[in-house]
């Protein structure tokens, strides 16, 4: 390894290295190797079913929780095999916090929704300072600092899903993963998630799977394109097509398919 | 004929009929439905014309007596209630942590299947098997402690001979804390053939509720790097618990009904005193009231018992008044 790169791993947060999952017998993503930047928006497209919820699963490790799933590969986080003999994916999740498609907040008070993940991991600090510094980052405090007893459930849609975002920051992640975090939400709810995915930006790492061609070249630094393999369409595998900067991926796209898939015409 | 909008050739659409057909399985679904209300309002009311008026003090107060105007079901009543406690005692953390560990934690595989067919295929067991089961295991305990088995003279336990022979120990030590080997005709024996019984409906309702909290709970709790049991602890069963608790109670009124297991455990039909200890003789409320029927006078036989039926009625209704209560209550709405 030249001197050169070695100065740049301080700006890769995850490298996956010929990354395979399994579901059973079936493989749904084949040999991705990929590098994910740090304090970058790195968004993740592709068509239904090609396994970007797959792929960003591997990166905590949340795949383990389907019985069936398999990973063959490496995913280095900060350059630690984290599919390493003798890694605990529990002390891995703190650090890469993760907001689901679906706001789930927990049917708790939105305080305990949001100091859940710092209680478990025995944060030792002022837990209502935490809470605040969490929610005002998620954009939520000031419609919600009059009833933070409240259930996380009598919120709105979108107030959820911020509030699932401070329930990710407050453990002090690293990264923050998103599984299509506004494909619930109203354009206006969306707004305000892309305008905090912009804000969260300076302090976090954030890897986004997103339906949205506007959203990804909006708000992504890094862009992936994932797609079926064309090789091989019965057997339905997701591959790694192309992966760059966003501004390039969505003006000039290396790839025939990936200039397809962005202007629509397949998908 | 009911005129139809349109008639087309390739249809023979004959609404008439199947109008017909459909209000007569509309009033013969609703005929099904009346038969066991009916026989169940007939069967109310005759007990409580039977029996209303013989709901006294004394019912609660007194023992069984050879003067029916004396007569009474403390023993049972007292009985009854112990019974229930020890039971959901006994079966609360089994049958929960059986479920917990079915649902959470069994890999899915054959052994895995193999225990929950057997589990569905126990709840159907007759209760009198569970009666035989209880004698055998607990009642007697094969035996073990009668003065010629080989663990007595082997070990040289100091056995007793007799109706409550057996031997008894103080555990560690500690006065108080008294074990009875075999349990013989205990509460104690009594509230693990009921728990036997009853687990099976436990662990079932149990899971069913653990299984209704919705996934993305947990997965939001594994996201937050909560160990396993850290999300069931603190998300799964606070979301689970109403559900757990009404199919608690819904399974310990089945116990509260049963006759034939305790029977078969010689549990006695007098017992004119009430239980010191969880080791002592006891008797319930079904088994005095069974016991009015077999006696020849009307005021036992008919009068006593409505009586009994009653009370008896009374405690299963309020158990599942609560377990309605517990649901609509703590149930969380997502
Ligand atoms: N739990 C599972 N068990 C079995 N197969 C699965 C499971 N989850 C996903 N798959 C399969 O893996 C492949 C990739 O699924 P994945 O959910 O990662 O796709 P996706 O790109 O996120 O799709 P979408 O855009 O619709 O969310 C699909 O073929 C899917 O059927
Ligand atoms: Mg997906």
């Amino acid at each position: 390894m030249s001197a050169d790169q070695n100065s740049n791993n301080h700006d890769i947060v995850f490298t996956t290295k010929q990354l395979s999952v399994y579901y059973g017998r079936q493989l749904a993503i084949r040999d991705i190797d990929l590098s994910i930047q740090r304090h970058k928006i790195t968004a993740i497209i592709g068509p239904s079913g090609c396994g970007k919820s797959t792929l960003l699963r591997s990166f905590n490790r949340m795949n383990e929780l389907i019985p069936t799933a398999r990973v063959e590969g490496q995913v280095y986080y900060n350059e630690k095999n984290i599919y390493a003999e003798g890694i605990d994916p529990v002390s891995i999740r703190r650090h890469i916090g993760m907001v689901f498609q679906k706001p789930n907040p927990f049917p708790k008070s939105i305080y305990d929704n949001v100091a859940f993940g710092a209680r478990i991991n025995k944060y030792q600090g002022d837990m209502d300072e935490l809470v605040e510094r969490s929610l005002r980052q998620a954009a939520l405090w000031d419609e919600v600092k009059d009833k933070l007893k409240d259930s996380g459930l009598a919120l709105s849609g979108g107030q959820q899903q911020r509030l699932c975002i401070a329930r990710a920051l407050a453990t002090e992640p690293d990264v923050i993963l998103m599984d299509e975090p506004a494909s619930a939400l109203d354009p206006i709810a969306t707004l305000r998630i892309e305008e905090l995915m912009e804000e969260l930006k300076r302090n976090y790492t954030i890897i986004v799977v997103t339906h949205n061609m506007q959203q990804a070249s909006r708000v992504s630094d890094m862009t992936a394109f994932l797609s079926i393999d064309r090789n091989d369409l019965e057997a339905r595998i997701g591959i790694l097509v192309e992966y760059g900067a966003t501004q390039r991926m969505f003006i000039k796209p290396e790839m025939q398919e990936t200039e397809d898939y962005i202007t629509g015409r397949f998908g | 004929m009911t005129a139809s909008v349109e008639t087309n050739g390739d249809f023979k659409e004959n609404l008439g009929f199947r109008q017909k057909l459909g209000r007569f399985f509309n009033v013969l679904l609703l005929i099904c439905t009346l038969v066991g209300l009916v026989v169940l309002t007939v069967l109310l009311v005759d007990v409580a014309l039977e029996g209303g008026s013989w709901i006294r003090l004394q019912l609660f107060t007194n023992y069984h007596s050879r003067f029916p105007e004396k007569a009474g079901m403390k023993s049972g009543i007292v009985g009854s209630l112990i019974l229930i406690g020890l039971t959901g005692l006994f079966s609360f953390p089994i049958g929960v942590g059986a479920a917990i560990y079915l649902e959470e934690y069994a890999p899915k595989n054959w052994l895995t299947n193999f225990i929950n067919i057997n589990i569905n295929n126990l709840s159907g067991v007759p209760s009198i098997v569970y009666g035989m089961l209880g004698l055998t295991v607990f009642g007697r305990m094969f035996g073990l402690f009668e003065p010629d088995s080989w663990l007595v003279k082997v070990f040289n336990i100091p056995v007793t001979t007799g109706m409550q022979g057996g031997w008894q120990f103080d555990l560690f030590g500690i006065p108080g804390l008294a074990i009875q080997l075999p349990f013989g005709r205990s509460l104690v024996a009594g509230a693990m053939t009921m728990t036997l019984l009853i687990l099976p409906v436990v662990i079932i309702a149990s899971r069913e509720a653990i299984r209704a909290v919705p996934p993305s709970i947990r997965e939001a709790a594994y996201g937050l790097g909560a160990t396993r049991w850290q999300t069931v602890s603190t998300q799964v069963l606070p979301v689970a618990v109403p559900g757990i608790l009404t199919g608690m109670i819904l399974a310990l009124s089945r116990a509260v009904g049963e006759t034939a297991p305790l029977l078969i455990m010689g549990a006695f039909t007098y017992v004119p005193f009430l239980p010191e200890s969880v080791w002592d003789q006891f008797t319930t409320m079904p088994i005095q009231i069974y016991n009015w029927i077999t006696l020849p006078q009307e005021d036992y036989r008919i009068h006593l018992a409505a009586a009994g039926i009653i009370v008896l009625l009374a405690v299963l209704l309020s158990l599942n008044t609560i377990a309605v209560y517990l649901r609509n209550k703590f149930q969380v709405k997502w």
